[in-house]
């Protein structure tokens, strides 16, 4: 824990470097999201987006830098449980659901509750967990798959599994990695304006290949090159800026 | 909650269990020796023994088919429940011993120790050997995995060193110095709680004692499972990141699970070793270890019901062919494990219940057309 709230940011990286054997996957990189923020990152293959996710989850250890929570949460000391606890959901680049569970019970599992060994042993579930799993269902468009198998959903429908599974959780933050791979457009523009209606009260950042979706989203983007921030702003800001045009557009 | 976790299958299988638990005494103890009725006193120690192998099986499929912790060290659990109880039958030998020591057990007077050993004390006592039974390997196995999990050893690399572990015991315990008996291990044991271990009655209690272990093994395990602790597992199982990117605690889980299940291989094992007669190091070898995961594969892994059948099923081959040919049983084990994994990879259990719902799904199949056809 930090002692005083050094910043008002609800997750702020600074100076963050992390090298695989000699390679600096995250080269000094400094990144801020505001509370209930929306936000794109983009930036080519290697640009450390997937490692800048690992070290907010607690997955990696950066080698060097900050990663404050909440201006008072020290990240760095974090495992990925710690991570979830405080707030911070993560959904993976290739669906993953618990595929040997009804779809009601992949939600039933990622509802904000209690999450010691005891506490599941002995509890049932309540009212307000089966009506929150409801809104859930309606929200994703699963009500009829209510019982059946995450196994035996289509590739887009596990996608919005595990968003349905990231709300249930009630996260403050949501790092969402690359969501509408896979998607037909019409389910890519659904899950923009989705993913537009969860910010707000949920902080959201979106890691994204495609433009199309991105534009979709029309919020500030973030462009990663070689670990670090090189451009920043409105997306019609950064598609002019000559680097990132340079790096990542014009190719 | 006993009630909410026993379906319709569990019912069956305690029912079955139960009728047996009452047949078997009654065929040997109500019926006339000689009468065709008759069961023999053997078999009614043998099938005690097939129920302790269930009850390990069960265990092992806690971890191994619900939270894909795959043990190839469970038969140490096992041996060292089996120790316990052994060290309380040789207590309870007394001065009957060929050396007439009133305290030490023949081993010890043959080496020449002037003392009982520190640990060998409270073992007079038999509910402290019942819970050395169970403390001793849910210690062991708390220990294990506290490290192993912690440090997230996963995988193949896991089932490598949990069969180090039940090698290196297994040579711990062969050394005369350990002070378990050596190779000879622990044996002609006299009586349990004042109760002849020969005779037909004490035998037959053995029998009724291992049913009720398996049963009560059984439910708890189907408490555990049917919970949301259960689904937990089954989520380590099949996604441990996802799980952990939840706010799970996977090395609790795995931990907590491990350890129960250690501990039940250990009752288990309290429970072979009056009806068998003998706990030798042989026990620890890594063979019989992954001999039990055969069992839980033939069985049906992730059912509990499915790997008490196939250890069963299997002890009873064995003792069969062990008997008629017994150059060929690992022959005939291993092409088992290896026909199972091609043609029944749900084992014994899951393949019948395949069968039966494909029975049932049969009518149904024309009206679920039209909806998968949906996006």
């Amino acid at each position: 824990m930090i002692s005083h709230k050094s910043t008002n940011a609800l997750l702020y990286l600074d100076g963050v470097t992390k090298s695989f054997d000699g390679f600096k996957a995250i080269n000094s990189l400094s990144f801020m999201i505001n509370k209930g923020e929306l936000r794109a990152v983009i930036g080519p293959n290697g640009a450390g987006k997937t490692t800048m996710m690992d070290i907010v989850t607690g997955k990696t250890k950066p080698d060097m830098g900050d990663v404050v929570w909440d201006g008072t949460v020290n990240l760095t000391e974090c495992d990925e449980a710690d991570s979830a606890r405080l707030g911070i959901g993560r959904k993976f680049q290739k669906p993953t659901v618990f595929e040997t569970h009804t779809v009601e019970d992949n939600l039933l599992l990622a509802l904000k509750d209690e999450r010691s060994v005891l506490a599941t042993l002995l509890s049932s579930r309540s009212k307000a967990q089966l009506a929150r799993i409801d809104e859930l269902l309606v929200l994703i468009r699963l009500e009829e798959r209510r019982h059946e198998l995450a196994a035996d959903l289509s590739h887009g429908q596990k996608q919005w599994l595990e968003i349905g599974m990231l709300l249930a959780q009630d996260p403050q933050l949501l790092l969402v990695d690359e969501p509408a791979a896979g998607m037909t457009d019409e389910e890519t523009m659904r899950t923009a304006d989705l993913l537009k209606e969860i910010a707000g009260d949920h902080a959201v950042v979106v890691v994204e290949h495609d433009m199309a979706f991105v534009k979709a989203l029309d919020c500030r983007v973030t462009v990663l090159h070689q670990g670090a921030v090189i451009a920043e702003g409105s997306i019609e800001h950064v598609s002019a800026d000559p680097r990132v045009v340079e790096v990542y557009l014009g190719r | 909650m006993i009630l909410r976790a026993l379906d319709l299958r569990s019912w069956i299988f305690l029912g079955v269990l139960f009728a047996f638990t009452v047949a078997v005494p009654v065929l040997n103890l109500a019926m006339e020796p000689g009468s065709s009725a008759h069961l023999p006193s053997f078999a009614v120690s043998l099938f005690g023994k097939y129920l302790c192998y269930a009850l390990l099986a069960v265990a092992l499929d806690l971890v191994w088919g619900y939270c894909g912790i795959l043990s190839l060290g469970h038969g140490a659990f096992f041996a060292l429940g089996g120790y316990a109880m052994g060290m309380h039958l040789m207590r309870e030998i007394g001065p009957r011993g060929v050396y007439g020591d009133p305290v030490l057990p023949d081993f010890m007077v043959f080496l020449n120790w002037p003392e009982l050993p520190w640990f060998w004390h409270g073992f007079d006592m038999f509910w402290f050997a019942v819970a050395m039974a169970l403390f001793v390997p849910g210690l062991l196995a708390f220990a294990f995995g506290w490290l192993a999990f912690r440090s997230r050893v996963t995988g193949v690399y896991l089932s490598i060193i949990t069969q180090a572990l039940t090698y290196a015991l297994m040579l711990a315990f062969f050394r005369n110095e350990m002070g378990f008996g050596g190779n000879n291990g622990l044996t002609d044991f006299k009586d349990v709680l004042g109760f002849d271990l020969q005779s037909d009655q004490t035998r037959a209690g053995l029998f009724v004692a291992s049913a009720l272990a398996l049963a009560f093994g059984f439910v708890l395990c189907r408490i555990v499972t049917t919970s949301k602790a259960g689904k937990v597992m089954i989520a380590v199982r099949d996604a441990e990141s996802r799980t952990r990117f939840l706010g799970y605690r996977v090395e609790s889980y795995k931990l907590f699970v491990f350890t129960l299940s250690a501990m039940l291989a250990g009752l288990a094992g309290a429970l072979y070793t009056p009806q068998v007669g003998i706990i030798n190091p042989s026990e620890f070898s890594p063979a019989n270890s992954i001999e039990i995961v055969i069992w839980v594969a033939i069985g049906g892994r992730g059912t509990l019901i499915g790997a008490a059948i196939g250890a069963i099923l299997v002890g009873i081959a064995k003792t069969l062919l062990t008997g008629l040919f017994p150059e060929f049983w690992l022959f005939v084990l291993g092409g088992l494990f290896v026909l199972v994994t091609l043609f029944l990879p749900k084992g014994v259990l899951g393949a019948f219940g395949a069968l039966s719902a494909k029975a049932a799904r049969r009518p149904a199949a024309f009206e679920l057309k039209p909806r998968e056809a949906q996006p």
